[in-house]
């Protein structure tokens, strides 16, 4: 019986022992100590040969039963020192995670194309397609098919710049309706289609007037087109580029390739209709230009005026850019200074 | 035009409406109204003021000390107004007041003297120069004698009235007078419209055949042409109220004569001429074309050199007006005319435009003609005119009109179905609710068959086809009150097209690696234009410029860009990297307009990324471009290769350092440094610039992804260092070790070059790593070997490589 008390004694001891290591070596003198070959597990297992032989396999369980207890324990214990010893490691390794960033390079779209790439995805999903035309035309595509013939007193509205007398750089985005017009096959489906681009009017340039700007002018024709289309197209483009609730109203107005002819005023996304120095206390933004196509324009391009309406509109992207962020003048967009360009990261 | 409100209710019942509420309803309806102005609005004690006794002041030789009764109290105010003189009825600010521009009159002395208050000028009340009758623009205004002292003085002058200011558009002249707009007004708020009768009495004891002839060269010209004749007349200023209508019209005051004329062309919108028929120097008058290099005095004493553009009146002989213009000097009416020659007319529309823009004289004659006229009241103007001047200045109106004339005032019919305006407007407006819309107008409309004949009378000659119609009703009706739907029609979508496809990946590569877009401006200098252009075509200028600076169409983008550079540098912004998408033109002989061809280009400067607390900055070189380019192009799925050809000829680049940008033999573009002197020029530092025509690679003919399977055997590599002379290329040594790689040779990876110390001069040491791969088994050590050995050798032999 001494031997058990002797070995009880030996796991209690070791336990403390292990405990009490506070670093892999001492841990490893623990395991050297009490399970080497000379240690005083050893020296009992030797000793149990003395045993008389009924005792010998208890003892022999129990020298077993230290020894795994005690194994068990130095594991234990060895992992949570290495637990320990690579927290340790860790925090050595701490950074001030307030630094800045690894910069990436980064640049940014125009905030001119970012809108009116808004504009062209919205069509997009509404079916329309996108058509480009020149930008140097044809007196006759950019005015006379736009029922603008050479002596219409509205001529005087648009100073234009000519190349020769038939050639000039065209005022509008109108000219594309008119050669798409011509080309379409409305045997294949009704024409819905949205035209951006560069425009050029013969101005000088300061803060509110530029002689090169940009247009976007969509235009549907097929049957049964009602200005109640016109008015609901509208009101989800208005919704889409200002925010959903806005509102829009249609003023009487005059463009000679349509009639009837509106002005389109957006309620304010400034002050939602209360009035602000944007909306000039009025709570209304006069936006879009818009009408039944005039039977005229459709004549031209060869279509059947009983058959077949139209409708068109619009709008100014710069004008558009100016009002949303405030841009003061609408020469920042062509001087192209990083500081003005960059700042339009916010996809909205 | 400036319409009076006062006057308007002459005409229509504005009970109840205020101008601000009439303003906004006209421009929901039709007629865009820009503003209202009250003409007394921040003045205040202003009253009138009777001048008793007035003497110089004793201190100067301009002022003078005026006694002035201004019903309560009799006032001393010093006055320094030349015409100032006792009995006169005068305008008085009183201490306390508020003239124009709110500025404040109080008491004070003038050069000792006390002044309680100021006599006033018109201008001093708000009116511009230019209405201000010339007669009292050097000094204060006199009020006539029944003026009461002490009374405000807004009421005499038309100062408590509100002044619409309209826009009129191109279709809309018939609202270009007061009965125009009154007609409008009536429509709009359903309100009938009345207008005084005309007392027109004529001498009977005379007839204009013995005064006067008139006949006209071209009917096309002048389809209507007549004269009245007024005698006895007495030519003095105006009553206050002509003069007021005309003052709030922005009309100044010339005499009754005059006067009356303007009157009538702001009431009817019939612009009219009075000629001093004394002065003609014929019985006659011609109407024709001007003969080339002819001439006359104008009205404004400017001689005035004519062209057959221009339309004259003639005394048969010379010409005694510009039609519709002006009239000419010699014949204007003067205050010893006696006899007025009165012309009421209609005149071709397009030439009046042409000789007022070419003769620079844009007046409201000549706007009413080129817009056009209600030809119904062409002789009803003429004739009130002549009353007018019966009334006003005491004349006879010899009886009879001495007439040419061609065209009469016809009513219109226009026919529309009922069917068709709710078609239009996608409403479901009843017959009964489209013909009150028509009598609302004033158009008596008849239906049969579910179809208007709609009568509209000359007053509204920009009514002829169906839309016209569906406009008038749909604005009447209410654009407020028409649904909101969307078109129907088969859905069919919509999608982008290859280019806009490959222009937005372009545009997103560029920014994702550091670029920004710019849009620059098209139309640059001569000389800029022509610069990198890539094509041979000649410059294509405007006619007329606004400046040098954007007169010519541009033949590259970097144009722009460089000014964009230059623009940023010169704002401090060191670090710059710009692209931008558009067209560049090249004049072409195949077709009328130019050829305008896509591109894309960059210009960069500085670092793309700046140095930071880890250190590392990319400075932009050569090879930061190229490599945005050659991963840009890589996407693209180009089935010819694209290279950068060593270029050391093309201008404005730096000879060393440019590359052609290659899409199979053809070259698209370029890439390089912008040659030093041409930065510095620019006030530039080392940049680069690369510029490739993008309609290229959307018609070039590209491969979509081939998937190769990801391999299952382990490669291996092998790194190889040599030295070869500095003239031999990477090309070249790429070339060599791809020959006689072996078919397991995947990929030549530089990634070493080096120049310099430990190298013999002239030389320069490279280093690529060549990393080999069997797809269908594990590779051999001896395969990769042997492979390498021959690479090694074929290196020493055909660019005398040195193994290291
Ligand atoms: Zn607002």
């Amino acid at each position: 019986m001494e031997m058990k008390e002797q070995l009880t004694s030996l796991k209690e001891e070791a336990m403390k022992q292990i405990k009490d290591s506070h670093d892999l070596k001492a841990l490893n003198q623990v395991r050297i100590d009490y399970l080497g070959k000379k240690g005083p597990i050893t020296e009992i297992s030797k000793g149990m040969k003395k045993l008389p032989s009924e005792e010998k396999p208890v003892v022999g369980a129990m020298v077993n039963d230290v020894r795994t207890a005690i194994t068990e324990e130095m594991d234990k214990q060895k992992e949570e020192l290495e637990r320990q010893a690579l927290q340790e490691q860790l925090m050595s390794e701490t950074i001030d995670v307030t630094l800045p960033g690894t910069a990436v390079a980064k640049g940014q779209g125009h905030v001119l194309t970012q809108i009116m790439e808004e504009i062209e995805d919205l069509f997009l999903g509404m079916g329309y397609q996108i058509v480009e035309g020149p930008e140097v035309e044809e007196d006759s595509y950019n005015f006379e098919r736009m029922n603008l013939p050479k002596d219409h007193p509205a001529r005087d509205m648009q100073d234009t710049f000519y190349i020769t007398d038939d050639i000039l750089l065209r005022t509008q985005t109108s000219p594309v309706q008119a050669r798409t017009m011509d080309t379409h096959d409305f045997s294949k489906g009704p024409l819905k289609m949205i035209s951006p681009g560069k425009v050029y009017r013969r101005d000088n340039d300061d803060a509110t007037h530029s002689h090169q700007f940009h247009q976007i002018e969509g235009l549907v024709v097929a049957e049964n087109i009602t200005m109640a289309d016109l008015k609901g197209t509208l009101e989800v483009f208005a919704k889409e580029l200002f925010g959903a609730d806005r509102e829009i109203r249609l003023r009487p107005s005059y463009f000679p390739f349509t009639e009837p002819s509106v002005e389109v005023d957006v309620s304010c996304f400034k002050c939602g209709g209360k009035g602000c120095s944007v909306c000039k206390h009025t709570g209304w933004i006069e936006i879009l230009g818009a009408g039944m196509v005039h039977p005229n324009v459709l004549e031209m391009s060869g279509i059947d005026t009983d058959k077949y309406s139209g409708f068109a509109f619009g709008l100014g992207p710069d004008r558009v850019a100016m009002l949303k962020y405030g841009i003061e003048d609408i020469r920042r967009f062509y001087q192209n200074d990083i500081r003005f360009l960059n700042q339009f990261k916010v996809k909205e | 035009m400036n319409v009076s409100y006062k006057w308007l209710t002459e005409y229509v019942d504005l009970e109840g409406i205020t101008p601000d509420e009439l303003a906004e309803k006209m421009s929901r309806t039709g007629i865009e109204i820009e503003g209202v102005d009250y003409p007394s609005e921040g003045l205040k004690k202003i009253v009138v003021g009777h001048a008793v006794e007035v003497v110089d002041h004793p201190d100067s030789n301009h002022l003078h000390i005026c006694q002035v009764d201004v019903g309560e109290e009799v006032l001393q105010i010093v006055c320094g107004a030349p015409n100032i003189a006792a009995g006169q009825k005068v305008i008085v600010a009183l201490p306390g007041s508020r003239i124009t521009g709110n500025k404040k009159i109080k008491k004070g002395k003038m050069r000792g003297v006390v002044s309680n208050g100021m006599i006033c000028s018109l201008e001093e009340l708000g009116y511009t120069d230019h209405v201000v009758p010339k007669k009292y623009a050097e000094g204060i205004y006199v009020l006539p004698n029944e003026a009461v002292p002490g009374e405000e003085v807004f009421s005499y002058l038309s100062m408590d009235d509100a002044i619409l200011d309209m826009s009129i558009t191109p279709n809309r002249a018939d609202a270009l007078s007061m009965r125009g707009t009154a007609y409008e007004v009536g429509a709009i708020y359903n309100k009938k419209v009345t207008f005084p009768e005309l007392d027109y009495v004529e001498d009977p004891s005379e007839d204009i055949k013995q005064d006067m002839q008139v006949s006209v060269e071209n009917p096309a010209d002048t389809p209507i042409y007549s004269i009245q004749i007024i005698k006895d007349v007495t030519v003095k200023e105006s009553p206050l109220w002509l003069q007021t209508k005309l003052m709030n019209a922005g009309i100044r005051p010339v005499n009754n004569i005059v006067d009356i004329t303007n009157y009538i062309l702001l009431e009817y919108g019939q612009p009219l001429h009075a000629f001093d028929y004394d002065k003609l120097g014929s019985k006659e008058i011609y109407v024709r074309r001007a003969k080339a290099e002819e001439k006359i005095v104008t009205l404004d004493e400017e001689e005035r050199t004519l062209s057959p553009e221009n339309i004259v009146i003639t005394n048969g002989e010379k010409p005694i007006a510009l039609a519709g213009v002006m009239g000419g000097l010699d014949s204007h009416i003067t205050d010893e005319t006696v006899t007025v020659a009165l012309e009421a007319a209609l005149f071709d529309p397009i030439s009046i435009r042409k000789t007022a823009k070419a003769l620079n004289l844009r007046s409201e004659s000549s706007a009413r003609f080129e817009k056009g006229i209600n030809l119904a009241t062409v002789q009803e103007a003429g004739k009130q005119a002549a009353a007018w001047m019966a009334e006003l200045a005491g004349g006879r109106i010899v009886s009879g009109i001495a007439e040419a004339r061609s065209v009469e005032a016809k009513d219109v019919t226009v026919s529309i179905t009922l069917e068709k305006i709710n078609h239009a407007l996608g409403t479901e407006l009843s017959e009964d609710e489209v013909t009150s819309i028509f009598d609302q107008l004033g158009f008596d409309a008849s239906i049969s068959n579910g179809t208007f004949a709609v009568i509209i009378p000359p007053r509204r000659w920009d009514i002829a086809i169906e839309a016209d119609l569906i406009e008038e009703v749909a604005r009447i009706y209410g654009y407020d009150n028409l649904p909101s739907t969307l078109p129907i029609s088969a859905s069919h979508p919509g999608y982008l097209n290859e280019k806009q496809r490959l222009t937005r990946h372009t545009k997103h590569f560029l920014e994702g690696s550091g670029l920004s877009q710019a849009i620059s401006y098209v139309l640059t200098t001569p000389e800029k234009a022509a610069a990198f252009s890539m094509r041979e075509s000649d410059r294509i200028q405007l006619e007329m410029p606004m400046s040098e600076d954007h007169s010519t169409l541009r033949m590259s983008l970097l144009s722009g860009l460089l000014d964009d550079l230059s623009y940023n540098i010169a704002h401090h912004n060191q670090n710059v990297a710009l692209y931008e998408n558009g067209r560049v033109f090249y004049t072409s002989s195949e077709q009328t307009l130019p050829i305008e061809e896509e591109h894309v280009a960059g210009a960069l400067t500085g670092s793309l990324q700046q140095a930071d607390w880890q250190g590392k900055e990319q400075r932009i070189d050569f090879f930061v471009i190229k490599g945005i380019l050659e991963e840009m192009f890589a996407a693209y799925g180009l089935v010819e290769p694209i290279t950068f050809v060593q270029r050391t000829d093309l201008p404005l680049l730096h000879p060393g350092r440019t590359a052609a940008i290659m899409l199979g033999d053809e070259m698209i573009g370029f890439a390089g440094q912008l040659h030093p002197s041409v930065a510095k020029e620019r006030d530039l530092k080392e940049t680069y610039v690369f510029e490739f025509n993008f309609q290229a690679i959307v018609n070039a003919e590209k491969h979509a992804t081939i998937y190769q399977p990801v391999p299952k055997y382990p490669g291996m590599s092998r790194d190889i260092a040599l030295m070869v002379d500095e003239t031999v290329s990477n090309k070249q040594i790429v070339e060599v070790i791809k020959e006689n790689g072996g078919k397991y040779l995947t990929a030549v990876h530089l990634f070493d070059v080096y120049q310099g110390e430990n190298i013999e001069t002239g030389k320069k040491s490279l280093a690529y790593t060549l990393s080999y791969l069997n797809p269908t088994a594990t590779l051999v050590e001896e395969e990769v070997s042997k492979a390498f050995d021959k690479v090694q050798s074929a290196l020493v032999e055909q660019v005398q490589a040195e193994i290291r």
